[in-house]
């Protein structure tokens, strides 16, 4: 025996939540199988679909060291994108499905759906950065936004600069007045009290003083202290960026309080792992999933998988979790691979070659480990492209262009074909492969 | 045993910090990347001490489940925490002496139920609850566990042991020492699912399966636990049966703490052929279609507050109960959210920890009251004290519900 679905998702990133969502509206009966926590509590909560144009596109020319200025539109020229690019293999409507399907899951939590245009939000290394979604927690700081901008960093969270960040996004030439400041969090915490406590900190309001000391109960809250301030830097700004910890799942009310207070919209700026804004969309994407009725089992990795030959090639009948030992089969009509990239462990490498982790299919490379990068941290690297290469339903293909099975499917960054640091499309390239695996998957099962 | 190497994978995300329910409330406890990697790394540069911070972790180990770089932190945890045990707390002092009894509940509980009703009674005067916290630690705020008139181990003899036989559907059942002193109903429930399933059960000889142990650095004790499990499981699989437990705890213990901390021989073998008992059913039997014949009204089965323990979490299995149960008409399961229940063994009984407990709990608790049900379900013995002690509700277990479900009715299964 085994446990039962009609489809069987690998990997909880974006990819895998978009797949499992797409599949369940279709209605299959999904289970999603995850090795660890999401991925999308460390990232960003931006949803970036395409900023830059594809650096590839005048390899033979001039090499750039550099990818030029942000796009204006992500989908502007993705029908003169290399034919294996992700959006090209996914089909001219993937990326706006994938993502109506994501503004569909995340309703009020984002903002950036009435265009199709990119935003350009401010980082906390001083960047404007192109991105198609953005956290509604963000939305004052949008760049094209011309009000004086005060951007206020703590002492303890010590990767924003503030004031560095200010000074870069005015070298860059934005539209707007910024200065920087930094300040302490209110109240007494350890110095490397994590994200979460300050973020929970806020969201309750709590008393500042210890929570069991004589003080407690006595005294200013968390947000009147932390208002308190940042008042005497406000100067002349008319909206004040905070690191992206503004409260956990209430971050509308504290965001609400702190801007009255302080007479100016509040807005947060997004930050490294551990990321609320990813915490945030983590939960919202989850809590979509289990309201479409998918199964969830996460914490355990698949690792191996049984299959039959069949007319058509290969059929995978089930796969196999360990966990802790215990070998744990899980049987579906349909498979979708969504196990990430080098860094999400989709794929794997070794002195030789990479390869796909979990059925070893085939990642186009070249011969010669040599030719995998080049020198320079932006320039043109081969191992950014790699990844399963798939036909149109998103099947892997081996090297002579046959599916590896017939019903296996893959999405997000194990697909290869794009360079999504450089052309700052990982979102949308997970959305819009997770969404036709997904779906053509649920299809067929 | 060199843990150095796990300490090498950690890039300093920070995820772990920010899983740590006991971080989140206690400002003098470092975090989980302080007690694993970063310890690890110091204990290079040869005799540190390790940092008593390490007596402030309850042992949840939601920090391994939230690396992302696979650092085995909670075996660091329990290393380091054995280590400073052995070598640096005073064997006479309040503490230790505390802990011993707190991490040896079993033997006690052995003791109290020969003389059920007097051990509730004595155990439930306040004026001893009262000594308990002056002289021992053991905070007064807490009720003791009532014992059971009689253990299940007592109840399976006088039954005769097995009403059903099979060559093939066998299992030995792992109840630890909480199902077989106080919650006998949770350990009757899973001998007549299982039994309705057609299983054979074996009741194998067994000793506490180390948790409250390990979370007091008593390594000593959770080793001598552990041997004598292991070979006596380890029989029972020679001899073609799966083992299964209904607490998590226990089945956390026995397949990923025994391996990561003993070497037994058989610790493996156990290892793979344990299961959490729902979890084995759910891969091994047609459990939904018979469960989606059932009109939960006609049974008087109420709507839950579930709550899925921090170790069942760490086994994947933290969705089974709700997702089973959206298939029983009539019976709204609602998921309390992903919080620790704060109580943590033995963590929350101890008078100094106690406020903490209580306030990693409260997010648990709001939820639980907002819930449909007024009744609430859970895996975990001690969770389940944690809830009744912080809404008052009464806790089932799912194999109680499933029990109502499957055994009380004439469903076919
Ligand atoms: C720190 C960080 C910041 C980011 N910032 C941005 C940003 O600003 N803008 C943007 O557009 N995108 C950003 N991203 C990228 C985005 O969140 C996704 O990571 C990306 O779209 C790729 O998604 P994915 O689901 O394919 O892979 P991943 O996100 O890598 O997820 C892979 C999943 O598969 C699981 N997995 C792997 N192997 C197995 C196995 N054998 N069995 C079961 N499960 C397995 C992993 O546990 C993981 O959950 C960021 C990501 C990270 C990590
Ligand atoms: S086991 Fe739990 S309490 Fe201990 S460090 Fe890890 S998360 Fe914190
Ligand atoms: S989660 Fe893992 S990698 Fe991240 S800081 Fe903790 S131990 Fe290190």
């Amino acid at each position: 025996m085994a446990i039962e679905s009609d489809v069987v998702v690998i990997g909880g990133g974006l990819a895998g939540a978009t797949a499992a969502l797409s599949a369940a509206r279709e209605g299959a009966h999904v289970h999603l199988i995850s090795a660890n926590e999401s991925t999308l509590r460390q990232a960003s909560g931006l949803i970036d679909a395409r900023g830059y144009p594809d650096p590839d596109a005048d390899l033979d020319g001039d090499r750039r060291v550099s990818a030029p200025g942000p796009l204006v539109d992500p989908f502007a020229g993705i029908e003169d994108l290399p034919e294996n690019h992700p959006y090209r293999v996914a089909g001219a409507d993937a990326l706006r499905e994938g993502l109506a399907l994501f503004d569909d899951a995340v309703g009020d939590l984002y903002r950036g759906g009435h265009t199709d245009r990119n935003a350009l939000v401010a980082t906390t290394s001083g960047r404007a950065k192109p991105t198609a979604r953005y956290p509604r927690s963000m939305a004052p700081g949008v760049v094209s936004d011309e009000r004086p901008m005060l951007l206020v960093g703590f002492e303890a969270a010590t990767d924003f600069d503030a004031s560095l960040a200010a000074e870069r996004l005015s070298a860059a030439g934005v539209p707007f007045d910024v200065v920087g400041t930094t300040i302490a969090f209110p109240g007494e915490y350890r110095a490397d009290a994590a994200v979460t406590r300050l973020a929970h900190a806020l969201e309750r309001d709590e008393c500042v003083g210890s929570a069991h000391g004589e003080n407690e109960g006595q005294g200013r809250t968390t947000r009147q202290r932390l208002a308190d301030r940042i008042r005497p830097h406000l100067g002349d700004a008319e909206r004040v960026g905070l690191p992206a910890m503004l409260g956990d799942a209430r971050v509308e009310e504290v965001r609400a309080d702190l801007s009255e207070r302080l007479d100016a919209p509040v807005f947060e700026v997004p930050t490294g792992p551990p990321s609320l804004p990813g915490i945030r969309l983590a939960d919202r994407l989850f809590a979509a999933l289990d309201e479409a009725g998918v199964s969830m089992t996460t914490g355990m990795p698949v690792v191996d998988f049984e299959s039959t030959g069949g007319a058509d090639g290969d059929r995978i009948d089930r796969v196999i979790i360990d966990r802790n030992g215990a070998q744990i089969p899980y049987a579906a009509e349909q498979f979708v691979l969504a196990t990430g990239g080098l860094v999400g462990k989709g794929l794997d490498s070794d002195r030789e070659r990479a390869r796909e982790a979990v059925f070893d299919c085939y990642v186009p490379q070249p011969d010669d480990r040599m030719q995998w990068s080049k020198a320079g941290a932006f320039a043109d690297h081969a191992f950014a492209r790699f990844g399963v290469e798939p036909d149109g339903a998103m099947r892997p293909l081996d090297a002579e262009g046959v599916p590896e099975f017939e019903n296996l499917r893959a999405a997000g960054g194990v697909v290869g074909g794009a360079d999504v640091a450089r052309e700052q499309s990982a979102s949308g390239v997970s959305l819009a492969t997770g969404l036709v695996a997904g779906r053509t998957a649920a299809e067929e099962a | 045993m060199d843990l150095r190497p796990g300490a090498d994978s950690c890039y300093k995300c920070t995820s772990c910090d920010t899983s740590c329910p006991v971080a989140e409330v206690d400002d003098s406890f470092p975090g989980p990347k302080f007690q694993g990697p970063e310890q690890w790394r110091l204990k290079r540069k040869e005799d540190t001490e390790i940092d008593d911070s390490i007596t402030g972790c309850s042992n949840c180990m939601r920090c391994d489940g939230a690396c992302p770089s696979d650092v085995p932190l909670s075996q660091m945890h329990n290393t380091a925490r054995g280590e400073y045990v052995e070598n640096q707390q005073p064997k006479l002092s309040r503490e230790y002496i505390r802990n011993r009894i707190l991490a040896n509940y079993g033997t006690l509980a052995g003791l109290g139920s020969k003389v059920p009703r007097l051990t509730n009674a004595i155990m439930g005067n306040s004026l001893v609850q009262n000594v308990n916290e002056k002289l021992l630690g053991i905070t007064a705020e807490r009720d003791f566990p009532e014992f059971a008139d009689r253990t299940f181990r007592s109840w399976w003899k006088q039954r005769g042991g097995p009403m059903v036989e099979s060559e093939d559907k066998r299992i030995a059942y792992f109840h630890g020492d909480y199902a077989n002193y106080n919650t006998v109903e949770v350990a009757k429930a899973l001998v007549r699912v299982y039994e309705a399933f057609g299983y054979e059960i074996l009741v194998p000889d067994q000793r506490c399966s180390g948790t409250p142990m390990f979370a007091n650095g008593m390594l000593d004790d959770a080793r001598r636990s552990a041997a004598v499990n292991v070979e006596s499981l380890g029989d029972a699989i020679e001899r073609g049966y799966d083992v299964v437990a209904s607490c998590t705890s226990c089945s956390m213990a026995l397949r990923q703490e025994y391996p990561e901390l003993f070497d037994f021989e058989g610790t493996e073998t156990v290892a793979a052929n344990t299961y959490d008992a729902l979890e084995y059913l759910l891969i091994n039997e047609n459990v939904i279609d018979p469960l989606s014949e059932v009109d939960a009204d006609d049974h008087d089965i109420p709507d839950f507050a579930y709550h899925a323990p921090c170790h069942s979490r760490n086994q994947g299995l933290d969705r089974q109960a709700v997702e089973l149960f959206r298939h029983l008409d009539g019976v709204d399961v609602a998921d309390v959210g992903d919080s620790c229940s704060g109580i943590s063994g033995t963590y929350g009984w101890k008078e100094e920890k106690y406020e903490y407990s209580m306030e990693i709990g409260e997010e648990m608790f709001e939820h639980m009251e907002h819930a449909e049900g007024q009744t609430g379900m859970t895996e975990c013995p001690t969770c389940s004290m944690q809830m009744e002690h912080g809404t008052g509700y009464e806790i089932d277990h799912p194999l109680q519900v499933l029990e109502a479900a499957l055994v009380d009715t004439d469903v076919e299964v």
